[in-house]
């Protein structure tokens, strides 16, 4: 039993840290409803007449429903393919393993290590080669392919929890692979199913290094879009909070409808 | 032929032999149990059969079918698992008809032959009901009433009780036993558990390292056990085993039998204690354990422990002088390499 200073300690610190992790996404939804001029005012004033004009500017000046379509379509397709890959693959170590699938996981854990920078110039031309810059696909492909190990190990420790002899009783009681897959695998695999889809929506949605190197006008996603309001003449911070604030809004609304799920995925394993 | 035939049946994890040239014949009805030691390979042998592990030399054959390549939903064999294995996301109903609905039985014969299991077993009630929701008694139940359903050939348990606890591992027993007298099934049940194999079974197959020591009637092994290990193996507590030369005296009662390099065996209720200075031998007391229907005692003999075990109460204890009494009718002679001695 923690004494009450203790627990009052540990609430105090935990706010703190909250705050301080707050903090940046705060001031960015603040300076989003700031003049220019506010937004760079020494000391910072807290309290101002909000404006919808940086929001305006926004609209004006890029095709903001064009942005966030192509940043959709990419996290979407790139999950749900990731998903078709991942979840195979993740089956197959779970339940047939051998010596060498620790090592294999490990691998496929290594690449995620891998500055992404250093595999820009290859990407980059296989792409130019292949017909795909500033094309919707070449994200896709991109972004599935770096999400990948992170899927397959989520899922991985997902299906691990799935005993291996009730699929056995479903193969005694006449399953075939579909079938066990269909009526077992899937509905005890669902939650691990959804954090991992989850997690790697979010991912792909705030993807901007590759976003910004492989695509432009046509395929630009809401992170082109944002990198777009650093300009020659400086930073447009009023400016540059409110497209910021209009790309993360929506991820931003879709985690805090799936936190449950989303920290169960991030946790899978942590406790056994 | 028999029923079911296990012939030359080995398993081979590399270089290991892990089932060595197993031959059983099974009759139909017959209830059949595979005891031995941890790692003796019993569950290996269940799983081979059920088509859960591949078999490297021999075939299985049932009802004049050989089934060794067969998979494991067309051998018409239904196993109940030690661990349950029960579908946790599905009802006892669900989880009871999951392989009659994989056959496209009709809903209406799924009902009837669940509803039939479910009041054999006593599930009734609990038929909506989730596996978390249930007692561990009554998932063993339904892991029983989903084989029961299929009404295959063959019932394998693999270790069904060891999950169980004392009390529930008894009443449960019992309700099994009852369940093979009205079913009437071919079943083979597989426990490390000497007390089960002996109370259930028609036939006991003791297994040790891969390979059969003696197949028999659960009395049968006790009274004529073909070797030490099935001696010591079977009966609890286990045969006092005396090697010949810890008490000369004793191994002169065998009239010249025993071998210079064997040992003698008594079961302990074939020791009678006898007051200080009777007997053949004397010894100590080290331990009394009361049972309530038997007592158990523990002596020390130049050496040598033995234990007797006894109906009547005692009021001995630690460190008590006794006198030992074997009786020669139910002596058993084992050679130098384990094996009994024939007249």
């Amino acid at each position: 039993m923690h004494p009450r200073w203790m627990l009052a300690l540990r609430t105090v610190a935990a706010w703190f840290f909250t705050l301080l992790l707050f903090f940046p996404l705060g001031w960015l939804a603040l300076t989003a409803f700031k003049t220019e001029l506010q937004a760079i005012e020494v000391p910072p004033h807290w309290l101002f007449t909000p404006t919808l004009e940086n929001f305006v500017e926004v609209q004006r000046r890029s095709d903001v429903l064009l942005f966030a379509q192509n940043s959709l379509i990419t996290s979407v397709v790139s999950t749900v393919l990731g998903l078709m890959i991942a979840a195979p693959a993740a089956y197959s170590m779970a339940f047939f393993r051998t010596r060498h699938t620790r090592d294999l996981l490990m691998w496929m854990l290594s690449t995620k290590m891998m500055p992404a920078v250093g595999a820009l110039v290859p990407v980059y031309v296989l792409a130019q080669t292949a017909g795909l810059l500033d094309s919707l696909t070449a994200l896709i492909i991109v972004f599935t392919l770096s999400n990948l190990p992170i899927m397959v190990w989520m899922l991985y420790s997902s299906l691990r929890d799935i005993p291996g002899e009730i699929l056995e009783a479903a193969r005694m009681d006449g399953a075939t692979l579909w079938t066990e897959c269909r009526h077992v695998v899937m509905p005890l695999a669902l939650g691990g199913l959804a954090s991992t889809g989850l997690l790697c929506l979010v991912l792909s949605w705030n993807e901007a290094f590759w976003s910004l190197n492989l695509s432009s006008a046509r395929s630009g996603t809401l992170a082109t879009m944002i990198a777009s309001y650093s300009s020659p003449e400086g930073l447009f911070w009023a400016k540059l909070s409110a497209a910021s604030l209009v790309a993360i809004a929506p991820i931003v609304a879709f985690g805090w409808f799936s936190q449950k799920q989303l920290v169960q995925g991030l946790t899978f394993g942590a406790v056994k | 032929m028999a029923f079911f035939e296990l012939q030359g049946v080995e398993k081979h994890f590399g270089p290991v032999r892990a089932i060595t040239g197993i031959d059983l014949a099974v009759e139909k009805g017959e209830f059949v149990v595979f005891v031995g030691p941890s790692g003796c390979g019993k569950s290996t042998l269940l799983r081979m059969i059920a088509g859960l592990e591949t078999i490297d030399v021999g075939r299985f054959q049932l009802d004049g079918r050989d089934i060794t390549r067969m998979p494991s939903a067309k051998r018409d064999l239904a196993m109940v698992f030690q661990s349950y294995a029960l579908y946790p996301h599905m009802s006892v109903f669900d989880n009871m008809s999951f392989a009659l609905k994989l056959a496209g039985v009709g809903l209406d014969t799924i009902r009837q032959k669940v509803e039939r299991a479910a009041q054999i077993l006593n599930l009734g009630p609990y038929l909506q009901r989730t596996p978390r929701e249930l007692s561990g008694g009554q998932r063993q139940r339904v892991a029983i009433g989903r084989a029961i359903v299929r009404a295959p050939k063959v019932f394998l348990f693999d270790e069904p009780l060891s999950n169980l606890d004392a009390a529930l591992r008894g009443q449960t027993r019992v309700e099994i036993h009852n369940l093979h007298r009205q079913l009437g099934a071919t079943t083979i049940y597989v426990t490390h558990d000497q007390v089960e194999a002996m109370t259930l079974a028609d036939r006991v197959v003791v297994l040790r390292d891969g390979a059969v020591e003696q197949v028999g009637a659960p009395l049968a092994l006790y009274d004529q056990p073909a070797n030490q290990f099935v001696a010591q193996f079977i009966g609890q507590p286990s045969m006092n085993i005396l090697p010949a030369g810890a008490l000369p005296v004793l191994s002169a009662l065998c009239g010249g039998r025993l071998p210079r390099d064997g040992a003698l065996g008594v079961r302990p209720e074939g020791v009678r204690i006898v007051p200080a200075g009777l007997g053949q031998v004397q010894a100590t007391v080290s331990l009394v354990e009361a049972l309530g229907a038997d007592t158990l005692i523990y002596v020390d003999a130049a050496g040598t422990s033995l234990v007797a075990r006894q109906s009547e109460r005692t009021t001995l204890r630690r460190g008590d002088a006794v006198g030992i009494e074997l009786n020669p009718a139910v002596l058993h002679l084992f050679n130098h390499d384990g094996r009994v001695v024939t007249a």
